[in-house]
């Protein structure tokens, strides 16, 4: 039942005709709480940052692992309100469509997020008022956000004591995967760079092959020749669209996880402010009674009240708070399990994805080859 | 690290389709790679009456091809020939040094990382190896496969003579004589190129030489670079992270299934990585190797050419003295004799320049043939291969869900 209600609702997002347009969000789904099957509306960039700040402060949602919303890249962003036309530009888009695509994606996979009326009013309401405090996420950027925040909750000195160990471990693990998934980032990002080398030279060898097919005065040799110049051409859109797929498939891939661990550790984070405020205020509480004490000894007894009063009222947020940390603890624990299924199924569908795409690849290759055979067996 | 590398192989003409004739056969049986040198065992078998035997071998250092080469081409005789372009210097430079980076980076990766490194680098080493034997066997073949060079007394002394040649590299003076000679020639060379041809089979092989030569010198420099980028775009990145996260996944509680998903794709793309490194090879034996060799040749030809025209010039020049000579009614005699052997010299280059020239474009067409035909087929190949691990991989991936 779980499953179903997953793929219940599909967000798209479609880049819009003008660059001074607004993206679309458009959803289908067939589940009842949402008023039309199919709806569509315009969201501004901003919209999308604003939608992570409203989630991101909801104490209900404390602990949850919220997707974190694309970087705002200021200087793509100035190629396009210019009107540039070019390739980088168009790629620029893309990229932000796709990358936004997928924040909506995993947002409405998680089905605490999708009960959101938050959620459910970014993807349905015509008109949305302009977020505000959007400012720390997109100029610092998300990662830089959460470290600040896990900086501040490092610095506080109270430390815990736990008798189960699984935080810890599972927190050392996400912090030593986030810094190989950096590496690996990295590494494609070489494997992309190589082959828009690649690209290149085979561009610039299949015109000098042209050329020396041009100028070879044995008829049937020459036109051989030319014919492989078109090969090598055919080779290097292949090697194009290769480089897009190692691109869009495996470099986004792990930088979306690099900033969805970060995201991770944010809800670690989170338990750990939750713990504090629970020891603060049995600390303070502890105070209280002190003080209490003190003034029965010193027999004052109008602001013995008070501080009878203010002793229940501690007494009340240190149960409040003790319940929040257990409960923000359960929360943690599940959602680190949720996400891992989410992470390992994301990333077998995106290497099977990657995969068939090496098979397109392959099967066009064929085809040009076996159509360039008997040309080369044509020369006399 | 590599401290010699032996090698037997099979003769093999690559980039010719020579005829092999009984009556002369030679061939590169073997070769040695140590340190700084390379030597190349010459195997000969003939039933020429010239040779003391009918079966023979020597042992010949890439300097003594160059001596006999650099033999014909001062050999006047010759001048109506396409001498046979000598083979390269083998150069192991570049793969030396990567193999040495490799011994001094050994601390820092794994020992599994070091000997697959190790083993794609000697498979380079022994690639060019390979390459560097196959030219200089190309050169052989091509002398003993022409009618005239292949009776060329120092071609036999090479071939047979069981001691060192004593032909020590050139020394300065002589290389810069040789540089010299080579800024003349392409000055004469503007000059001749200049004068049109009374020949309308030469005036057109002019023409078309000058064009091929340089088109054929542009397109093997970008294959070059073309090739040189395909070797270091594998799919071993993607390897390296597939082997990453199943290496990590291994010390989480992750399921069974989700290992062995990780560990099918990278075994798949351990394989697919091979088969990119075949292609790119093949790429360079075929189509890079094919466009240097005619390189070469183009070169060879347009050399041709110039002597000729250089014979063609004498010949003008002879004539003109001859007139000069008559209206002063001095010397015409000598006048005379000179002329005559202008003219001989300039007729005999022309014709066998005729043929030289014909010959030229036969075997160009059919080594191309044969190289693109193979091209194409290994290409299919590979291919093929690829596809199938792919669409067996998936399959499996795919039903495992």
């Amino acid at each position: 039942a779980q499953e179903t209600q997953l793929f219940s609702l599909v967000p798209a997002v479609r880049n819009p005709q003008k660059s001074s347009d607004l993206p679309v969000s458009s959803s289908s789904t067939s589940l009842p709480m949402f008023r039309n099957k199919t709806f569509s509306v315009r969201r501004r960039f901003s919209d999308f940052l604003g939608l992570y700040e409203k989630m991101s402060v909801k104490s209900s949602l404390h602990g949850c692992v919220i997707p974190p919303p694309p970087e705002k890249s200021v200087m793509g962003m100035t190629k396009v309100k210019v009107g540039k036309d070019d390739p980088s530009s168009a790629e620029f888009l893309e990229r932000r469509r796709a990358a936004l695509e997928r924040y909506l994606q995993r947002v409405v996979c998680h089905p605490l997020l999708l009960q959101d009326p938050d959620v459910r009013e970014f993807l349905e309401k015509e008109e949305l008022p302009r977020a505000v405090n959007t400012q720390a996420l997109s100029g610092a950027g998300f990662l830089k956000m959460i470290n600040k925040a896990s900086d501040a909750v490092n610095k506080m000195t109270i430390k815990m004591n736990e008798s189960d160990t699984w935080f810890e471990d599972k927190l050392q693990e996400v912090e030593s995967e986030e810094q190989q998934l950096r590496k690996l980032h990295a590494v494609v990002d070489s494997l992309v760079n190589h082959r828009k080398e690649l690209c290149g030279n085979t561009a610039v060898f299949a015109k000098s092959m042209a050329m020396l097919g041009n100028s070879e005065d044995n008829t049937a040799l020459s036109r051989a020749l030319s014919q492989l110049a078109e090969v090598e051409d055919k080779m290097e859109q292949l090697h194009q669209e290769q480089a897009a797929s190692d691109f869009f498939i495996f470099a986004e891939l792990l930088a979306d996880y690099i900033r969805l661990l970060g995201a991770v550790r944010g809800c670690f984070d989170q338990r750990m402010r939750a713990w504090q405020r629970w020891q603060e205020a049995q600390s303070t509480l502890q105070k209280k009674r002190e003080a209490e004490a003190k003034l029965l000894w010193a027999n004052k007894p109008d602001k013995l009240q008070q501080a009878k009063e203010e002793i229940t009222e501690w007494e009340a947020k240190v149960t409040q708070y003790e319940r929040d940390f257990d409960r923000i603890g359960v929360t943690v624990r599940k959602e680190v399990l949720r996400f891992e299924e989410e992470k390992a199924k994301d990333f077998k569908g995106q290497i099977v994805k990657y995969l068939e795409s090496m098979l397109q690849s392959q099967q066009r290759l064929i085809k040009f080859w076996e159509a360039f055979l008997p040309e080369a067996k044509a020369i006399a | 690290m590599m401290g010699y590398l032996s090698v037997s192989l099979q003769p093999r003409a690559v980039n010719v389709d020579l005829q092999t004739d009984a009556t002369l056969q030679v061939d590169i049986s073997d070769a040695l790679s140590e340190r700084d040198k390379v030597k190349f065992t010459v195997h000969t078998k003939s039933t020429l009456p010239n040779f003391k035997q009918s079966e023979f071998s020597v042992v010949r250092q890439h300097e003594e091809f160059i001596w006999l080469h650099d033999s014909f081409v001062e050999n006047e005789d010759y001048a109506g020939y396409i001498i046979p372009p000598a083979p390269p210097r083998p150069d192991f430079d570049a793969s030396r040094e990567k193999l040495q980076k490799l011994g001094e980076g050994e601390g820092s990766m794994t020992k599994e990382e070091f000997t697959k490194m190790k083993q794609e680098l000697e498979a380079e080493y022994l690639a060019i190896f390979k390459k560097t034997v196959a030219m200089h066997e190309v050169f052989l073949c091509r002398v003993a496969a022409h009618p005239v060079l292949r009776k060329d007394l120092n071609f036999h002394v090479f071939l047979e003579y069981n001691q060192d040649l004593s032909v020590r590299g050139k020394n300065k003076k002589e290389k810069l004589e040789d540089f010299f000679k080579n800024v003349v020639k392409s000055a004469d060379g503007v000059l001749v190129a200049g004068v049109k041809d009374v020949d309308d089979f030469f005036e057109h092989e002019k023409t078309f030489l000058l064009e091929y030569h340089n088109r054929v010198k542009d397109a093997s420099a970008k294959s070059d670079r073309m090739i040189r980028s395909h070797k270091s775009t594998h799919t071993t990145a993607l390897l390296r992270i597939l082997l990453h996260h199943y290496a990590y996944y291994c010390t989480t509680t992750a399921p069974l299934r989700i290992l062995l998903f990780f560990l099918k794709v990278s075994e798949l793309f351990e394989k697919t990585r091979k088969i990119e490194a075949r292609v790119a090879a093949d790429e360079d034996l075929k189509l890079a190797d094919l466009l240097k060799y005619y390189l070469r040749e183009s070169q060879a030809a347009k050399d041709l050419l110039y002597r000729r025209g250089r014979a063609l010039v004498d010949y003008e020049n002879a004539n003109k003295a001859l007139d000069k000579a008559r209206a002063k009614n001095r010397d015409v005699l000598q006048a005379e004799t000179s002329q005559q052997l202008c003219c001989h010299k300039f007729e005999k280059i022309s014709e066998s320049a005729k043929q030289e020239l014909i010959d030229f474009k036969t075997r160009r067409v059919a080594a191309f043939r044969k190289n693109l035909v193979e091209l194409a087929e290994l290409e299919l190949k590979h291919a093929k291969g690829n596809l199938q691990l792919l669409q067996s991989c998936l399959s499996v991936l795919k039903g495992d869900t």
